[in-house]
């Protein structure tokens, strides 16, 4: 059976937050529409929370902890990332941001991402499309078209009863399913100190 | 094995008095700290080289000229010297003069800077860093190597028959380090022209230089200037010492608390743990960097990073007692135990002046074979100034 990998991150930081439980809803629902292709999901998921520390100090030290070490080889050598961040002061929370900072800027290069972000109301719901969406464009990921806003009234009264939130968790998923099952990512042997071909040592100058 | 001190040159206030050091007593200290490291029996002292404050060090030979007055036998070095934003040209001249006033006592680590503005205030663009790396260095060893050079680059103004002054001592180039912390073309660089590679070790996790210097040896091998074990590497170290190795860590951890390339992020106890940084008693100190060769091989430099952080210069003098009375020579013994006699030590002016001779005797011993009475060193057949259709005469050319 065809196997792979999805990471999950979420920033919420109140335990529990609502940032992971949809995080959560939409890597089962994930895992659940790549078994219908007869692939089967390894999922991890990361709560930033649990390495805000570690991210703060890796922010001034130029290095990983290596617990938090852990954490990047996880999320970037995976075949597909589910990303949720609460809405703080109209973007990503500062943590999420600080997390993305700090990985390589080209190791997230072609990995398909479902973004997702929760708050309080709907006003903030094209924080999606003006902040997160772009962030993943410049790191070269692939997002898929679908992005979930899940605010406050998505998880009881008030929900919207036309596109429900588990209709377009559903619909979110189904596009990251279809991308991952083409992803190779976490099969691929990186080499850290691969050169291009046209490198030359003597930056094309006569050897003397 | 080399031991030695490599210093940033940071201006920093004394986070336990609140005192911070002019300019002027900053510049002096180093100078006395130099002193001081031939003084205990170590054997390198290196510079870094800066163009903004807090730091002081913007003129490194002038510097290590006035130390190679002041000494006798230390080993005057950079780290690094930039070799992306100074003109190739003037670095090729500093240091031959370097060489000439310290009789041979230089070398130097080329290194592409931590200051990003440095690029623009010198007209380059960042950027460009690892090609401004690859280029100038191809100059700088032509300048060095021959009398007469006819360049055009990307970077620099095309010379025509330019000879840069003076020439190198007894016509042998000072040794050359490249120092990167993560990029493998400054690695491969390293090993395509079999020169030394510096890595400062300070400020990462081991693994990473692990895999960094390993790369380099595979490298040094692969173009054939030895086998793997073979190639020159340096590592830096940072080590804080008292007797009871309590006083050392109640002592030092103000200074790392507000140090200002580390301070208010990770504690002490984390940061030693996850990078070469000991704070200890001497013995602690013994014990971590004779490991040392088990993670990178059997290596040719070490240097230590002592005055930084605000440290006065009376407790950076105590450290260095310390360390040549306790520390380097143990680990001296400890390096030399089951060291295979195919590890080079690290090259100098003496060991590269008897190769450049023995090599010398062997082309000239092949002439005389093949009955060749071609000149041995092809540019002594041009004199001084002959590029501009002077007389070969030494006084013409230079009387104007």
């Amino acid at each position: 059976m065809t196997t792979r990998k999805l990471a999950v991150v979420s920033a919420g930081l109140s335990q529990p937050s609502s940032t992971r439980m949809l995080a959560d809803r939409l890597a089962v629902a994930t895992v659940g529409r790549l078994a219908e292709d007869g692939i089967e999901t390894e999922v991890v998921t990361f709560e930033l929370r649990d390495v805000a520390q570690d991210i703060t100090n890796n922010l001034l030290t130029g290095f990983p902890s290596p617990k938090l070490d852990r954490v990047i080889e996880a999320v970037t050598g995976a075949d597909g990332l589910i990303a949720v961040t609460p809405i703080f002061t109209t973007s990503y929370s500062g943590l999420f941001k600080s997390f993305f900072d700090i990985v390589d800027n080209r190791s997230l290069t072609d990995m398909p991402v479902l973004i997702g972000a929760t708050a309080g109301t709907a006003r903030h719901s094209l924080a999606l499309d003006y902040a997160v969406r772009p962030m993943f464009t410049y790191l070269h990921a692939v997002v898929v078209p679908t992005s979930v806003y899940a605010a406050s009234e998505d998880w009881g009264s008030g929900a919207d009863t036309v596109k429900t939130l588990p209709d377009r968790i559903d619909r979110a998923a189904g596009e990251l399913a279809a991308v991952m099952a083409r992803s190779e990512r976490s099969g691929q042997v990186r080499d850290p100190f691969a050169l291009d071909s046209s490198f030359s040592p003597t930056g094309g100058f006569q050897a003397q | 094995m080399q031991f030695g001190i490599f210093t940033v040159g940071d201006v920093t206030t004394d986070p336990t008095t609140g005192q911070t050091p002019t300019e002027h007593e900053r510049i002096k200290a180093m100078l006395t700290i130099a002193q001081k490291v031939e003084e205990v029996g170590m054997d390198v002292f290196a510079t870094g080289e800066h163009h903004n404050p807090p730091f002081v060090p913007s003129s490194p030979t002038t510097m290590l000229g006035y130390i190679a007055a002041k000494t006798e036998k230390l080993i005057l070095s950079t780290a690094t010297t930039l070799i992306t934003t100074n003109d190739p040209v003037k670095i090729a001249e500093d240091f031959a003069m370097l060489q000439h006033v310290a009789d041979g006592r230089v070398d130097l680590t080329l290194g592409r800077g931590n200051t990003g503005p440095v690029y623009p205030w010198f007209g380059q663009d960042i950027r460009q860093g690892i090609p401004l790396a690859l280029e100038n260095y191809a100059l700088l060893r032509r300048l060095w190597r021959e009398d007469f050079v006819d360049w055009e680059g990307q970077f620099r103004t095309p010379l025509q028959g330019f000879q840069s002054t003076p020439r190198p001592l007894d016509d042998v180039p000072p040794f050359v380090w490249h120092g990167s912390i993560r990029s493998p073309e400054i690695a491969e660089q390293a090993a395509f022209y079999g020169d030394g590679f510096f890595a400062n070790n300070i400020f990462w996790p081991k693994e990473h230089y692990m895999k960094l210097i390993g790369f380099y040896r595979q490298r040094f091998e692969h173009y054939g200037h030895g086998t793997a074990e073979q190639a020159i590497v340096g590592l830096g170290g940072q080590v804080f010492m008292r007797a009871k190795s309590q006083d050392a860590v109640k002592e030092f951890r103000p200074y790392f608390d507000n140090a200002p390339v580390y301070g208010h992020g990770p504690t002490l106890e984390d940061f030693t743990e996850q990078t070469p940084l000991t704070v200890g008693s001497p013995q602690q100190v013994i014990d971590r960097y004779a490991r040392m060769r088990e993670y990178y091989g059997d290596y040719q430099r070490q240097l230590f990073l002592m005055d930084h952080a605000g440290l006065p210069l009376k407790t950076v003098l105590e450290q260095l007692d310390i360390l040549g009375e306790e520390v380097v020579p143990v680990l001296r013994k400890e390096f030399a135990k089951d060291r295979p006699a195919s590890v080079p030590d690290a090259p100098t002016h003496a060991s590269l002046k008897a190769e450049a001779e023995a090599k010398a005797a062997v082309e000239f011993a092949e002439a005389e074979v093949s009955g060749s009475t071609g000149s041995v060193r092809s540019s002594e057949s041009s004199a001084p100034g002959a590029a501009f259709g002077l007389s070969s005469d030494r006084s013409t050319s230079t009387g104007a």
